[in-house]
């Protein structure tokens, strides 16, 4: 479970959220949901120690992310920011192997070498292991990025935007991994998702976030109706079902 | 063809060469029958030879480090202000305590030289993410002024001639045993790097990856900036900053290799010894039995790879930073 208790967050002298308080449960895909400049990728970016607490605390399955190790907090969770660019000129196996540099610290085994293989599996790169991060298509450098918090191998999984960049079909394998982790390996993982039906179709849980403050949250169905949606995004917006889970409609 | 037997026979091949090139006119195959010969091998061209390749190993390592602690590869230990740090140390140490030792003379241009560098990664932090070429702009500022507050210090205490000797021209005619044993140092200190080559890849893939990967972001910056201020505190102090090396060659082989820097550290180390040694030797032999200085031949060789490194850039160049 992460706990957030009482956040608040300023850049700059501006508020950016307003004493957010929320869990995320343990076991579940959870889909931060909200308009542009929201703050849902402040909140992860407080979850995932990147950007420091001002106010309020913070835990990620028991441990304060404001006082645990760095190092141990990465053995706990893996996070991927919505600003992959890097301007080192790595390999994209080398990238991913970075990955398991929280396990081995330098000294990677064959289980390291197996995970870095498996990863790059999962997000079809075998192909594409020898080529510089460069000289990929965006798409496929943000699947290295994915596969190196993949590989990362934590009981948590924080993703901003993962499906920036993506085609439908990776897209859709992607959240289906997911899905996989939660469902088979028994991990939890929240993401920032735009594209609201990809939380409709394979999210536990949603929270809603707008103007720095958390507007609804429960489960899909909770949270994606009409009356909610439209009020938060201020748009008319339609919900339908589709094989039992809620869909959303733009052209209304 | 692989780089690291390629570099290593080149190395090789030009240590011999520097070894039987120079003023005095003996033969290296006779040091074991003729002591005088054995004397100038000894004290005169081995020493130079190591310390040419001790100074481009050194100085190319720092150069990987100062760009990775920046994240952009148009800096090198010249052009962030850290030679210049370390010759004001110097002149600092000359002017308050003329007759001191060389433990404290190097301590002191060390210290200076972390000082000035942390001043221009400061000075970096502030700048907007995507402007890359202001990085290296600052460099340039940075360095400048503290030149500019070098010379002038030098000229007003008339200590201009030893002020030319650590920053105008990097040169090795004066190197003899017990004058240039300081550049181990550098040595020691760049391969210390080695064994912390994956935190400096991890470092230059930006502050949010980094510490996703729980690397304390803090700690390696501090040892980054120790190894480079060390290294090119001892060039400075013993043979003088030899320029464009520690930009141009971790650009070369990363254009090659990448940035995985546990593979291409030793890479970047025989490389940098090849390029100064082989300006070295040119120094040696286009004017012989004068010289050239290597620093004035880099300036020169150096202008030109770096000129081809601006126009050749990656076919798809990112900003820098995270
Ligand atoms: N570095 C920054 N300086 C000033 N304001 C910022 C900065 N980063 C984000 N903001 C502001 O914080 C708010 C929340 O941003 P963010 O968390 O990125 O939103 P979201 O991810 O929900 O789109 C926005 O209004 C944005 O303009
Ligand atoms: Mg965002």
């Amino acid at each position: 479970m992460i706990q957030i208790q009482g956040v608040s967050h300023a850049i700059g002298g501006t508020p950016i959220l307003h004493d957010i308080t929320t869990t995320l449960p343990k076991g579940r895909l959870t889909a931060l949901i909200g308009p542009n400049g929201a703050g849902k990728s402040t909140l992860l970016r407080l979850v995932g120690r990147l950007e420091p607490l001002q106010q309020g605390r913070i835990t990620v399955a028991g441990h304060d992310v404001a006082t645990t190790p760095t190092d141990r907090l990465a053995r706990v969770m893996a996070i991927l920011g919505q600003q992959t660019a890097i301007a080192s000129r790595l390999r994209l196996a080398e990238l991913v192997a970075f990955g398991r540099w929280p396990h081995h610290k330098g000294r990677p085994g064959p289980q390291d070498q197996a995970q870095v293989w498996l990863a790059l599996k999962a997000f079809a790169l075998t192909d594409l292991a020898d080529r510089f991060l460069d000289e990929v298509s965006g798409g496929q450098a943000q699947r290295a990025h994915i596969a190196m918090a993949w590989a990362q191998d934590t009981d948590w999984m924080l993703l901003d935007e993962p499906l920036n960049n993506l085609d439908m079909s990776h897209a859709r394998s992607l959240m289906a991994r997911l899905r996989g982790l939660v469902d088979q390996g028994g991990r939890s993982v929240a993401i920032v998702v735009h594209e609201i039906n990809y939380a409709a179709a394979w999210a536990d849980h949603v929270i809603a976030l707008k103007g720095g403050r958390v507007v609804a949250q429960g489960t899909a169905a909770e949270v994606l109706t009409e009356a909610r949606l439209s009020e938060l995004y201020e748009t008319p917006i339609r919900v339908g079902t589709h094989q039992g889970r809620p869909l959303v409609l733009h052209h209304a | 063809m692989r780089p690291l037997p390629a570099l290593t026979s080149a190395l090789i091949a030009l240590m011999l060469a520097s070894l039987t090139v120079g003023a005095a006119d003996i033969r290296v195959t006779d040091a074991f029958r003729d002591p005088q010969a054995l004397l100038v091998l000894l004290e005169s061209r081995l020493p130079r030879t190591l310390s040419v390749v001790l100074t481009g190993a050194a100085l190319s390592v720092a150069g990987v480090l100062i760009q990775a602690l920046v994240r952009n590869r148009f800096v090198g230990p010249d052009t962030s202000g850290t030679a210049e740090g370390a010759a004001l140390g110097l002149l600092a140490i000359t002017i308050l305590w003329p007759a001191s030792p060389l433990w404290l003379r190097m301590i002191a241009a060390s210290l200076s030289a972390m000082v000035t560098t942390a001043l221009f990664l400061a000075v970096i932090r502030r700048l907007p993410v995507r402007e890359v070429m202001l990085v290296p702009i600052a460099g340039l500022v940075l360095s400048g002024v503290l030149g500019s507050v070098v010379t002038f210090v030098g000229w007003q205490t008339d200590l201009m001639q030893y002020v030319g000797t650590w920053l105008m021209s990097g040169e090795f005619s004066g190197v003899i045993s017990g004058r240039y044993e300081l550049l181990w140092i550098a040595g020691v200190a760049a391969g210390l790097a080695w064994f912390s080559a994956d935190r400096f890849a991890i470092l230059g893939l930006g502050d949010q990856v980094a510490t996703g990967l729980g690397l304390s972001t803090a700690a390696v910056m501090r040892l980054g900036l120790a190894v480079v201020s060390v290294v090119t505190a001892m060039v400075v102090t013993t043979v003088g900053m030899i320029p464009f090396v520690g930009l141009v060659v971790p650009n070369l082989v990363a254009r090659i290799m990448g940035d995985n820097l546990r593979a291409s550290l030793p890479v970047v180390a025989l490389a940098g010894a090849v390029l100064v040694l082989a300006c070295d030797l040119a120094g040696r032999l286009v004017i012989h039995p004068y010289e050239v200085p290597a620093g004035t031949i880099l300036g020169v060789l150096g202008a030109v790879l770096f000129l081809w490194l601006l126009h050749r850039r990656p076919p798809r160049s990112k900003p820098a930073h995270g």
